[in-house]
């Protein structure tokens, strides 16, 4: 590092940071992901693990919160029925923006052991709402599920909050992230 | 009581209206003329022999494939008293399937009979409250009949997969996050 010399190096208090705004919020949008308590099925068990003791997403700054109005992140954790689609919908829009989606689970990916025989289950919770990331397992391991919210810190980070182009996570999900950082240079 | 019994004493009090029975069965019953159920089953209910004060549960069956085809409802009755357990059948067309409710005996049957309306459209004849109950309100058909076809949509959503559909769910890694190391973490240790 002493190596390196630049025209402002030294000219400021060691206490002053420079960065972009992008990277300071950015940072603290993946670092604050409020997730809705919301479990439909086994996944929720997992994800409920996720939470506890063992594997800890408070690590990721991952907290459950009980209402839509406080949340960031929804992950829908098990099998979205017909009837519970339209609850899923309403509580997505409930939510602020930004806010993002893990899909964790078969069923809700795309209606898992339901595809062929469940009359009641909605095929994919992405028909209803936009969906960041798809977490697969039937249920994920809790370290599966700590992945896709890494992946999802990842994707967040890359986000252009000032300089909004093209597609963005959390405006319009279901960009891959090769679209996203496309739509940036 | 064992389920003879059980079986003599119906046979015994209602004669004809017990139209068949299976006593070697898992789960032994005799089958009841529809129009008899609610006297059969307020008898297995108050009589102090039976005194079955339990219906462990109601269901629909759909047999389709028999000759003539039909719709039964199981009425698995136990008895605290005695610790003993039988079934009573009836058996209803499949068209316009009905038969009187047992609400009035053993109360845990309104929900039981919504659920047997709510999947197969068995009328329960005298039922305070006949709505779905699992289903939502606005829900068409009765979907454990053999003979029902999902609907293309419900509501704007897919209930019927489309081929687009399938393509996009076979094509996980290119929507999803993966691809996934899934291999075990010992996996290249070779072992002798």
């Amino acid at each position: 590092m002493s190596e390196v010399k630049g025209f402002i190096q030294n000219k400021f208090p060691d206490n002053l940071v420079f960065t972009t705004a992008d990277e300071i919020i950015n940072w603290g949008r993946k670092n604050s992901l409020w997730a809705m308590t919301f479990g439909l099925a086994c996944c929720a068990i997992e994800m409920m693990a996720a939470g506890a003791t063992r594997y800890d997403w408070d690590r990721f700054g991952v907290i459950p919160r009980a209402t839509p109005r406080q949340s960031d992140l929804m992950i829908v954790a098990g099998t979205v029925t017909l009837k519970m689609a339209t609850r899923v919908k309403r509580l997505y829009e409930q939510m602020a923006e930004p806010k993002y989606v893990i899909s964790m689970g078969s069923c809700a990916n795309n209606g898992g052991p339901y595809w062929r025989h469940g009359y009641h289950v909605l095929k994919g919770v992405d028909e209803v709402i936009p969906v960041d990331i798809y977490v697969p397992g039937c249920p994920p391991r809790p370290e599966a599920l700590l992945y896709g919210i890494m992946k999802l810190q990842e994707r967040i980070q890359e986000d252009r909050v000032t300089r909004k182009r093209g597609l963005t996570v959390g405006s319009l999900a279901g960009a891959t992230l090769d679209g996203a950082a496309d739509g940036a240079k | 009581m064992d389920a003879k019994a059980i079986h003599d004493a119906l046979v015994g009090r209602f004669g004809e209206k017990i139209l068949s029975a299976d006593l070697e069965a898992v789960s032994p019953f005799a089958v009841v003329a529809t129009e008899a159920i609610v006297e059969v089953a307020e008898f297995c209910k108050s009589d102090s022999a039976l005194a079955m004060d339990n219906l462990m549960c109601l269901s629909g069956v759909d047999y389709p494939k028999e000759e003539p085809p039909r719709m039964e409802v199981v009425y698995h009755l136990y008895s605290y008293t005695h610790h003993h357990t039988f079934a009573l059948k009836v058996h209803l067309p499949r068209e316009n399937p009905a038969v009187a409710t047992v609400e009035r005996l053993w109360g845990v049957a309104n929900f039981h009979e919504r659920e047997c309306w709510d999947m197969f459209g068995i009328v329960f004849a005298g039922h305070s409250d006949m709505r779905r109950i699992l289903l939502p309100d606005d829900w068409e058909g009765h979907p454990l009949r053999k003979d029902w076809e999902d609907p293309e949509y419900y509501n704007g959503m897919h209930v019927k997969p489309t081929e687009q559909m399938a393509e996009r769910a076979m094509g996980g890694e290119a929507i999803g996050v993966g691809p996934f190391d899934f291999t075990p973490p010992n996996a290249n240790v070779e072992t002798e």
